[in-house]
């Protein structure tokens, strides 16, 4: 008699959920070993290191959602990670791996900020700046996203590198300028902009805790999720994604996809650049990203791609980033460690789905190895 | 400006010396990428190498233990990742960007305590004879030992990878990994032990920053190096010899840059720390024509995760 | 052929997830004999010879070899029995030497690869059992044959003395067959023994000393190459005597709707696969073209259907001239293709039998619907109907098309091709793996069509195949029509002459 490792035929429809809290639970344990060994090292005992352990972890959960400020701030993280996620949707359904979502965010910031201090800063109407900037923002993400989309096209170039190494020319580009031209004569050397005026803030509720940002992304998600599954588009690109010569087959001009996933993509996560500066930054800054188009990713890939699972992962992953910010705040936590949560969660929930498409099979009567 | 020939003669120097951590990063990834496994956690594993050398380096004095300290911690960041795209056949780009964020974040957490601090280092080496050659000898052979390393590395891996048993099975691997299988050839081994391999000489490149080019450690003090080797992988299309190119050019690039800022030149240095992107991005535009992919020849399963009983 | 069992496989049995493929299969070898295992389709050669082999392992049942029991539990483990396997599908780097090929993984040379040593044992062994090849040529820039020899190669190089061949004819002329078999013979005069998997009967007649039927995945039994005839072959592959000729609708034909002149079409190494081609089908009718695969059929068909870019020359639909590489326009023109690769060009694996039936962009048509607002019920309801018509086999229509089995997922593309009610069909190979049950079922719908009006082009490699279904018989060589003949096997000498390069007029 024997145990072997077979392949699942069929995943069956609990997996979706069960494996996923198995793999965070998994991670928080690895995590919480972690946690006891720094606080080891800084108090020198056990038992205090224990407690600690327990009350930073107890706070990292648990604040974040638990009230009314950590819950907000939770919904404030989650825009930006949603909207990259949302965009990024787009392009992953053709397997078109578009890594560019953190230079498409800084893109529409960067469009946006020139749009509220210069291009349109002599608009009065509240809705009809932030419907301007929205655009702006959007079609700046748009066309960072077109430079790979017609690399690939025409000249069959790997999109993750090019949108990889667009990232960093949209970093560089927003350093030049809130360091340089446009940075704020009043900001006391600060590198970032002037603010943006009052007519350019998105509306918000609770004292500026709540922006209306989040309603944006989920119209975005609904509507993504309409064209996934009600529109030949949505039918079309699952084919390009699952079989690109069976599109080519089907008559699917594959050369407009991939252009129009791209910009797509681009135009969303544009628009989450936009969105952020309108709705919590309200001015430029260097490095006000600190790594969303980059945890987009994950959350997209969690989450299978479905629109409105992008929206309940992006709200946990934003829950976790105000938790590591609590420990980084009143623990004293670096935030090197929290980067380091992050992988692990990743690879726990990586590991996770894997292992799951699997099975234990006891099989008798085999003949032994050699 | 004083002389044009020594400027030149100063800047290629520095090339050479900038262009060493890109050049052990594309070399490991080249064993990586053909046994078939993509690695998008360069970064990760720069930094890591770099910290645990500069810590080895700190704590022990001696750099033989720096550098082995530095290709283990890249080694088990391969290790991780090799379990998640071979075993697991978890997608090979999630899988790399997590080994990123996951080398970032370890090497931020240990280097908290060496910030600041001064470590034993590689000093620079002349190599009688050789480094008395007019010119040539003062830019390749007034180096430390690391870029030695890294000189003879090259031809080194060019035989390994094209006159070797192991080399053939290397790249059978990354071709056909249904062919080798056929014969078999142990695919999931030959992916693990080139994974780890690579992973941990890209390490390598790390810790020459940390104990040679800058000599100390900063937080996230790859600066995006890693990024520009993925590209330069496939720039030098996988061959060892051309990865001197790549590696080259955009040291002279950084290089460059640095010296006419020096001399007072006005570039935004903005501006210098995009031109690397901005280059890579143009190199893989002119390099990416179908034919040339079909004829230099990308491991064509690269990014694919192996399956015997998939097969059929 | 002496009368000691070489090998001995012993109540083999193997499933997948959904079919037993292997069920109590006991099978014995003889040193020094040629075993041909018979089967259609399906009846689980390929799977028993891969556990031979050492790509699966057996759920129950053992293996003797030389009448000790071994255990193989790999491909590597099999060499070292001396057991060697050349699949259908070549397992070759195309990038490397014959040479590299051959020694790919072998242990015995040390850590520097020495070529001359290599390639001079080659050469050796290649005229010793007269399978020409050159050591230093590099395998892409060979022909399907000589990718064969350098498999077979590969094994002797190694010692192998049970020498297993998977459908090693699919791919070769009648005269390089020939070649193959003498090949064959000499190689178990010399002392090995040799499996000859097929599912075609003249050829195992001719080759074979011993014959194992297998059926449905069980032996239906051995019998010696004297005492059994095709007929009974039949009877005993099959179960029942099946006529394999029946009779061919008579239908008129009517215009020209397919018109093709003086195409020529490069493959992907750049050369030119298709020259000056001209033909024409007309509607009610079908051409078969005959012809050894590689001598340019996927380029025509995929110039024809707009999946490659013709050099010159014009191919016209009905009277209009098709347009450079433009799919949809020949889908909405009423074009049809049914592919050779059905699992990777046909179909989408990961996606539902209700998405491939609606693949091609007809769900509109099919479903009257708009792009903007698909109508799920519509589709599915359709779907069943579609499933029901052309008796798809599958737990339900939002089933993964991957799960299906070669048979049903035939049916599936013919569902898609056909309902469409298309002008001009090209079938490509459209029974390649299938059963019995499933090729009858092809042919039945192709027929349909025919009668129906459709103008259909067949690109087959069996023979038997464009005799059942064509009024025409078409053979190319090298990219150019040799000539024309009736469909009655009594043209097949005149035919075998063409596919070797001998035009028409010529003898």
């Amino acid at each position: 008699m024997r145990i072997r490792i077979e392949k699942r035929l069929e995943i069956p429809r609990y997996a979706g959920i069960v494996v996923p809290i198995i793999s965070v639970a998994f991670a928080l344990l690895i995590m919480g070993v972690i946690l006891l060994v720094f606080f080891m090292g800084r108090l020198g005992n056990l038992s205090s290191a224990f407690r600690e352990t327990f009350e930073a972890y107890k706070e990292m959960l648990t604040w974040p959602f638990a009230n009314r400020y950590g819950l907000f701030s939770t919904f404030m993280r989650m825009v930006p990670l949603a909207f990259v996620a949302l965009g990024l949707s787009f392009a992953y359904r053709m397997k078109i791996w578009n890594i560019g979502g953190e230079g498409q965010l800084y893109m529409g910031a960067l469009a946006s900020t020139w749009g509220a201090l210069f291009l349109f800063k002599d608009v009065k109407s509240p809705l009809m700046m932030i419907v301007l900037l929205s655009i702006i923002g959007a079609t700046a993400g748009a066309v960072w996203a077109l430079i790979p989309a017609l690399m690939k096209a025409f000249a069959r170039t790997d999109e993750i590198v090019v949108t990889l190494m667009l990232n960093y020319v949209a970093i560089f580009w927003v350093d030049y300028l809130v360091y340089g031209p446009w940075k704020d004569p009043k900001g006391y050397g600060f590198p970032g902009t002037a603010p943006f005026p009052s007519q350019a803030r998105l509306p918000s509720f609770f004292d500026d805790e709540f922006h209306i940002g989040i309603f944006i992304a989920l119209a975005i998600a609904l509507l993504l999720q309409y064209i996934y599954k009600k529109t030949g588009w949505g039918f079309n690109s699952q084919i390009v994604g699952d079989n690109l010569l069976a599109a080519r087959y089907s008559g699917i001009n594959v050369r407009n996809y991939t252009i129009i996933a791209l910009v797509v993509s681009g135009a969303i996560a544009g628009l989450g650049g936009a969105v952020q500066m309108m709705g919590v930054q309200h001015r430029l800054q260097h490095g006000f990203s600190p790594g969303y188009g980059y945890t987009a990713i994950i959350v997209a890939w969690l989450a299978k791609l479905n629109p409105l699972a992008i929206l309940l992962v992006s709200f946990l992953f934003g829950g976790l980033l105000v938790g590591n910010d609590q420990l980084q705040m009143f623990y004293k936590l670096p935030m090197a460690l929290i980067s380091v949560f992050q992988g692990l969660v990743l690879f726990c929930l990586l590991g996770g789905e894997a292992v799951f498409k699997y099975r234990l099979a006891i099989v008798k009567e085999v003949p032994e190895s050699e | 400006m004083n002389d044009l020939p020594s400027f030149v003669i100063s800047t290629l120097q520095a090339t050479v010396r900038a262009g060493t951590p890109l050049l052990f990063a594309v070399l490991g990834t080249i064993f990586t990428e053909r046994s078939g496994v993509m690695n998008l956690g360069l970064e990760g594993l720069m930094l890591v190498g770099a910290i645990g050398g500069f810590m080895a380096s700190y704590n022990t004095s001696s750099l033989v233990v720096a550098i082995l300290l530095a290709m283990l911690a890249g080694a088990v960041l391969g290790f991780i990742h090799a379990f998640f795209t071979v075993t697991l056949k978890i997608n090979q780009i999630v899988s790399g960007l997590a080994i990123t964020m996951l080398g970032t974040g370890i090497s931020g957490l240990w280097g908290k305590d060496y910030i600041g601090v001064i470590a034993r280092r590689f000093e620079p080496v002349k190599i009688p004879l050789l480094s008395d050659i007019p010119y040539i000898g003062r830019i390749f052979f007034e180096h430390d030992l690391l870029v030695y390393i890294s000189f003879l590395l090259v031809p080194v891996m060019w035989f390994v990878i094209y006159k070797t048993r192991a080399g053939m099975t290397l790249r059978a691997v990354g071709e056909s990994p249904d062919a080798a299988d056929a014969k078999g050839i142990n695919v999931f081994a030959v992916r693990y032990l080139f994974t780890i391999l690579g992973a941990s000489i890209t390490a390598i490149g790390g810790a020459y920053l940390s104990l040679a080019y800058n000599s100390m450690w900063i937080e996230n003090m790859t600066a995006g190096r890693g990024w520009i080797a993925i590209a330069l992988v496939l720039f030098a299309t996988w061959d060892p010899f051309k990865s001197l190119i790549g590696a080259y050019l955009f040291g002279g690039i950084t290089a460059l840059g640095l010296r006419l800022q020096a001399i007072g030149a006005h570039i935004s240095p903005d501006f210098l720390k995009m031109l690397p992107y901005l280059l890579t991005i143009a190199v893989l535009f002119f390099t990416s024509t179908d034919t040339l992919k079909r004829k230099v020849g990308a491991p064509a399963s690269l990014g694919i995760p192996y399956s015997r009983e998939d097969r059929t | 052929m002496e009368d000691f069992p070489v090998l001995e496989m012993k109540h083999i049995s193997k499933s997948f997830p959904g079919v037993v493929a292997n069920d109590d299969i006991s099978l014995q070898l003889k040193k020094g004999e040629v075993h041909a295992l018979l089967g259609e389709n399906g009846a689980g050669k390929t799977t028993l010879m891969n556990i031979l082999f050492g790509i699966y392992h057996a759920d129950r049942g053992e293996v003797f070899i030389n009448n000790s029991k071994v255990s193989i539990a790999s491909p590597s483990h099999a060499l070292k029995h001396g057991i060697g396997m050349v699949q259908q599908h070549f397992t070759l780097v195309p990038s490397f030497t014959v040479a590299e090929n051959v020694i790919l993984g072998l242990k015995d040379f040390g850590f520097v690869i020495k070529t001359k040593t290599v390639e001079s044992k080659i050469k050796e062994l290649s005229e010793v059992y007269g399978l020409p090849v050159n050591p230093r040529a590099r395998v892409w820039t060979l022909s399907v044959g000589e990718r064969q020899r350098i498999e077979i190669l590969k094994l002797l190089y190694t010692g192998a003395s049970i020498i297993i061949l998977d459908e090693p004819t699919a791919v070769l002329t009648p005269q390089e067959s020939d070649t193959l078999f003498k090949a064959i013979r000499k190689l178990v005069s010399e002392g090995s023994s040799v499996i000859f998997i097929s599912h075609k009967l003249d050829e195992v007649l001719s080759i074979s000393d011993r014959i194992t039927v297998l059926r449905g995945g069980k032996v239906v039994g051995t019998v010696e190459r004297e005492n059994i005839d095709r007929r009974g072959l039949i009877r005993m592959m099959v179960g029942r005597d099946v006529l394999l000729d029946q009779e061919k609708p008579v239908v008129e034909t009517g215009r020209v709707i397919l018109k093709i002149e003086n195409l020529n079409v490069k493959n992907d190494k750049d050369l030119m696969s298709v020259r000056n081609l001209s033909l024409e089908v007309r509607s009610g009718e079908i051409l078969g073209i005959a012809g050894v695969a590689g001598n340019g059929q996927r380029e025509l068909a995929e110039a024809i259907y707009g999946l490659r870019k013709k050099v010159s020359g014009r191919i016209e639909l009905d009277g209009h001239e098709l347009k450079q590489g433009n799919v949809a326009e020949r889908i909405r023109a009423g074009l049809s293709f049914i592919p050779q690769d059905r699992k990777t060009v046909a179909t989408c694996p990961n996606l539902s039998v209700m998405s491939n039936l609606f693949m091609k962009n007809s769900i509109c048509e099919l479903v009257h619907c708009s792009p903007w607002k698909l109508d799920g019920r519509r589709m599915h309801s359709k779907a069943d109907e579609l499933i029901d018509e052309f008796s798809i086999s599958t737990p339900s229509a939002k089933t993964e098309v991957r799960y299906l089995s070669g048979g049903n997922l035939q049916k599936v593309v013919l569902a898609r091709e056909l309902s469409a009610e298309p002008k001009v069909i090209i079938a490509e190979h459209p029974t390649r793996g299938l059963d019995i049950g499933a090729m009858e079922f092809v042919y039945k719908s192709l027929l349909l069509q025919k009668k129906r009006g459709a103008a259909i082009l067949l690109l087959a490699g069996e023979l038997y195949e464009i005799f059942r279904l064509s009024d025409r018989v078409a053979v190319i060589y090298e990219g150019q029509i040799m000539g024309y003949t009736p469909p009655y096997p009594s043209y097949i000498e005149e035919i075998g002459f063409m596919m070797a390069g001998t035009r028409q007029e010529d003898h």
